[in-house]
């Protein structure tokens, strides 16, 4: 039992693919939540052009597989760039960074799930809460900066904590684009210790960490954001 | 843009798409099923019922598809010896058993998160006029409470097939040749990887959608009682 779980010393690689993991994670919610903010108010916005587009975004993206989008634009997008620049004549040579084409595609797919959720919230906030700022003499931005942004986050934060749950498990399709992250790493200590099972058990032990503690973050969110709700006494 | 090499891989296209449905449909059709059982053990009241049930949706909800995969299918390497003496070895070499057994579990689990909420949604009134009928057990849950609670969950589980459907491109990466798998090879092969990819992304669209207005459609059937033409002010009440 004790020799299954022997790592053979690839632990520290396991663990620092997991800090990997983590800032491919961190790095591409940053993004998502400020896309699907940003395709959140287009979409609710009066402007056809504005919410046709958040439209379009939202439909196509929830659409395709990830792996199919990360190797689109890994490995597609230089290519693109390039057939561009030999029309002017140019000759160029990009090579992508795994780290950043894989969390911005990634953190692009998921803006499209956020933008759903911030959606729903937008609309949960209750009118009489925004007649009530207007009433108070502030103005539609002040309104929407002081009472239906901070009000909005009380709704999103467990559909927003879904996508994070989501987003972080297919941080593992990057290692397809040779980023040493956790995923990546098992998969060099497999083929080295020639263990494969305890190495991505292992790994997948790390995921479910990561999980456990992400409930935990969320549950005291939702709690810390809903302190200001009156309930009936227990 | 080189539109050639589109049409020369049109053929491939179709057999990956034919593995991609079947992928999809063989593991949806079983894990229904024995999500159903998962979630009925997931509600049950006996710790050693709804811990093992909530211990393998926990699992496999909070490890990436990719690494389930790797393990199913990289797993069989380290426990050959065992695997052989059990007669299943012949199976796990396979890639396309590994992956069927993989996207199967995967969509279990989750499908038995949707139908527990299914369940539990289920009106208790249903439950007592059921009992009150005689019905008790197995009876109970297959005449009131799993149709009753599939109806209640079939929005999500729209949401679980898509997912699915979508996840089933993972398979690629063990040498399937889906649809992600045959743009995977040919692109290798020609360099035009963004005409490639953007032609399967178009295809998943297409399936995507397909399904999700195949569900609609069953979803309408389904709740076809909710619909009768009954006056309004009756509708209230059947709801």
């Amino acid at each position: 039992m004790i020799e299954f779980f022997d790592l053979e010393g690839y632990g520290m690689l396991l663990l620092k693919g997991t800090r990997l993991t983590l800032a491919v994670g961190v790095f591409s919610i940053v993004i998502t939540l400020l896309l699907g903010l940003a395709a959140a108010l287009c979409k609710l916005s009066r402007n056809k052009i504005l919410s046709g587009l958040a439209e379009v975004y939202t439909t196509v993206i929830r659409g395709i597989p990830e792996l199919v989008l990360i190797l689109l634009v890994y490995y597609g997008g230089p290519t693109v760039i390039q057939d561009i620049a030999a029309l002017w004549g140019k000759n160029l040579y990009i090579d992508l960074n795994p780290f950043v084409a894989g969390s911005v595609t990634i953190g692009f797919i998921y803006g499209a799930f956020a933008t759903e959720v911030y959606r729903g919230a937008f609309l949960a906030v209750p009118k009489g809460e925004l007649e009530a700022g207007r009433a108070c003499g502030m103005s539609p931005f002040m309104t929407f900066r002081r009472i239906h942004l901070p009000q909005m986050c009380r709704f999103a934060i467990p559909g927003l904590g879904n996508v994070w749950m989501v987003l972080i498990k297919a941080t593992a399709l990057i290692s397809i684009i040779q980023l040493p992250e956790l995923m990546r790493s098992a998969d060099v200590a497999a083929r080295s210790t020639r263990k494969p099972f305890s190495c991505f058990f292992m790994a997948s032990l790390l995921y479910l960490g990561i999980t456990i503690l992400s409930l935990a973050f969320q549950q005291w969110a939702e709690r810390r954001a809903d302190r200001g709700v009156r309930r009936e006494a227990r | 843009m080189d539109i050639d090499v589109i049409i020369q891989t049109l053929p491939d296209f179709f057999d990956g798409a034919v593995i991609t449905m079947k992928l999809t449909v063989i593991s949806v059709t079983i894990g229904f099923f024995l999500a159903l059982v998962v979630a009925v053990m997931r509600t049950s009241k006996k710790p050693y019922v709804w811990m093992p049930a909530y211990g393998f949706s926990f699992y496999f909800r909070g490890t990436p598809l990719l690494v389930q995969l790797f393990l199913i299918y990289y797993e069989s390497g380290q426990f050959q010896d065992f695997l052989t003496d059990v007669g299943l070895w012949t199976y796990f070499r396979e890639a396309w058993f590994c992956a069927l057994l993989t996207l199967t579990l995967n969509t279990t689990a989750y499908s038995a998160e949707i139908f527990r909420g299914g369940i539990q949604g289920v009106s208790f009134g249903e439950i007592e006029a059921g009992r009150a009928y005689g019905m008790s057990g197995f009876k109970l849950y297959r005449r009131i409470i799993l149709p009753s609670a599939i109806r209640i969950a079939w929005p999500a589980y729209t949401n679980e097939v898509v997912f699915l459907l979508q996840a089933t491109s993972l398979v690629s990466i063990i040498t399937l040749m889906d649809l992600t798998g045959v743009a995977r090879v040919a692109s290798a092969r020609t360099f035009a990887f963004y005409e490639l990819f953007l032609t399967i992304a178009v295809i998943y669209l297409v399936l995507v959608y397909g399904v999700i207005f195949i569900f609609k459609r069953i979803e309408n059937r389904i709740n076809a009682y909710l619909n009768l033409g009954i006056p309004e002010p009756w509708k209230c009440i059947s709801i």
